[in-house]
């Protein structure tokens, strides 16, 4: 479903330095990823570059045989990759309900389904709040502003990527912020996501998050080092000296 | 009721048809349409222009509407319009005031609003400012509110500048006794060549009396706006003032708050900020597939809302 090619991205900012490279991985349809890595490492950085959040240096990114290297963010969103991020952004006026509606209503845009009928009810607004554990009538009219904790915004954001209904979901570190109770649920619905049109690519150092993978992908020092079934890769995560050598923490 | 008569009194009042209760509306300078209901009753001034409403003790769930429009080039409409409300009150008051100007000359309205609110008595005061028409005609409002809020009585202002508005001064001073609460919640949208100024003066006299300002403006274009406050601490009391401003193109915003307390127990606290829209907002509404416009388009409709 999505090829990466070659993929090189490098910083301005810290004089070209070389945040990833030599990127070469192809994600089938159907399946859950996790990828891993220390801190640093780019994992963050190669899931915004697919999102085209970040441009990359150079390489290809291949989603369901079309070249989508060219195109902006905007694009990559409506042939159907939806992104949520590990930071969600806090708006002042915006508020759950509006974030998941136009979540929800994205995937009418340029279509002959695009009218009011079709757009998000508030029962389902509700629904998608609840599926991350979120009392809909206490969150649904609530601004997405400082009035929020961390791990509040962060479940709106995974409900308004679940509310896309995208063929490719990125998740960020979905677990940053989520306590340890809701965050089994969270594994659940990752989980619940997958069919065999969707694929989730989710970037995490839990444990639990990547034994629940159908393949984790090790990055270091900006390529991809290892990847396979969780109990192919976990060995080389938990050795030690692969450990300090890979500075998985 | 001309289409242009109709749009504006559906923008700034939510008015598709005669209201419910009580009001009076005004076109032009000149009164045409005016109706009491039980427990309101409306009168003009007899010496200037404008009316004084007068709200019984213990009216409850009850609405009073004033809109305003001027359509004619050149004219500048200047109301006094006084409310007397009673004791124990609970009222919503729908203000507004639209200015259609196709022509060369000045065209505004000045109103002059005070309110008296008795004690216990409950007030929402939705009041907004529209200016259409040709693009270089000027379109003046110059809204004052001046609010005595008695014992344990309680205003929410929402004051709305929608847009089309050239030039703006509004002046809000407000005077709060003992338990008394005022929160004024102000949305400003200034674009092209526009100029906005508010300035807030608000004296929390009595015990435990509260007040809540929160400004959010968006300027675009040439547009500059001004937003002063000054809120007195003259007993145990809170105050509060947000200010918060979006700026694009070439806009200028300035906020100056001013605190200031005589009571050793007041506590006054302001925020200001000022700036672009944050792209990290714009890139995560991009990400959801909205186009750059689009994205910027919900984030101001959002921030004004």
């Amino acid at each position: 479903m999505l090829t990466l090619k070659n993929i090189k991205f490098a910083t301005q900012e810290q004089g070209n330095k070389i945040i990833l490279q030599d990127i070469n991985f192809t994600f089938e349809k159907g399946k859950n990823y996790v990828i891993t890595g220390a801190n640093g490492c780019g994992k963050s950085t190669l899931a915004k570059v697919i999102m085209g959040i970040y441009p990359a240096a150079s390489g290809q990114i291949i989603l369901n045989g079309r070249d989508i290297s060219k195109l902006d963010t905007t694009a990559r969103a409506r042939l159907g990759i939806a992104f949520a991020f590990q930071q969600p952004v806090r708006f002042k006026g915006l508020t759950a309900r509006d974030m998941i509606s136009t979540a929800y209503n994205s995937r009418f845009i340029g279509t002959e389904n695009d009218t009011p009928k079709n757009r998000l009810t508030t029962s389902q607004a509700c629904e998608y709040l609840s599926l991350v554990g979120l009392c809909a009538r206490e969150y649904l009219d609530r601004e997405l502003d400082n009035t929020l904790s961390g791990g509040e915004l962060k479940r709106i954001e995974i409900a308004s990527v679940l509310a896309r209904n995208c063929e490719l979901n990125i998740f960020d570190e979905p677990e940053a912020g989520i306590d340890i109770w809701s965050f089994s649920s969270l594994v659940n619905i990752f989980k619940r996501t997958i069919d065999k049109n969707r694929t989730n690519i989710i970037i995490s150092h839990q444990e639990k998050l990547i034994n629940s993978a159908d393949v984790v992908i090790l990055i270091a020092d900006g390529r991809i080092v290892l990847s396979g079934a969780p109990n192919e890769v976990m060995p080389a995560i938990r050795d030690f000296k692969s450990c300090e050598k890979l500075k998985i923490n | 009721m001309t289409k242009i008569d109709s749009e504006l009194f559906a923008q700034i009042a939510d008015l598709h048809d005669v209201p419910a209760g009580a009001y009076n509306i005004r076109k032009n300078g000149q009164l045409v349409g005016r109706q009491n209901s039980d427990g309101i009753v409306i009168e003009s001034k007899a010496d200037k222009a404008g009316i004084n409403i007068h709200i019984k003790d213990g009216t409850v769930n009850k609405s009073v509407h004033i809109p305003v429009i001027v359509t004619e080039t050149g004219l500048n409409d200047l109301v006094y319009n006084d409310f007397f409300i009673g004791e124990n009150c609970d009222v919503l008051i729908v203000a507004g005031c639209g200015v259609h100007n196709a022509g060369d000359e000045k065209s505004g309205h000045d109103g002059i609003h005070t309110f008296h609110v008795g004690k216990n008595s409950k007030v929402r005061y939705v009041e907004k400012h529209l200016g259409i028409g040709k693009t270089k005609s000027q379109k003046i409002l110059n809204p004052t509110t001046v609010i005595h809020l008695g014992e344990n009585a309680s205003l929410t202002m929402e004051t709305t500048q929608l847009g089309g508005v050239t030039h703006s001064i509004r002046t809000t001073k407000a005077d709060l006794e003992k338990g008394a609460t005022l929160e004024i919640k102000e949305s400003i949208l200034t674009e092209r060549d526009d100029f906005a100024e508010t300035d807030f003066d608000v004296a929390l006299n009595g015990a435990n009396s509260k007040a809540h300002v929160i400004s959010r403006s968006v300027a675009k274009g040439n547009s500059k706006q001004v937003f002063n406050s000054k809120i007195d601490g003259n007993n145990i009391c809170f105050g509060h003032v947000e200010c918060d401003a979006i700026i694009m193109d070439k806009a200028q915003v300035s906020s100056t708050p001013a605190l200031q307390n005589t009571h050793p127990d007041a506590s006054l606290t302001h925020e200001a900020a000022i700036g672009k829209i944050a792209g990290e907002q714009i890139i995560k509404l991009l990400t959801l597939g909205l186009t750059q416009p689009e994205a910027e388009e919900q984030i101001i409709k959002g921030f004004l809302k």
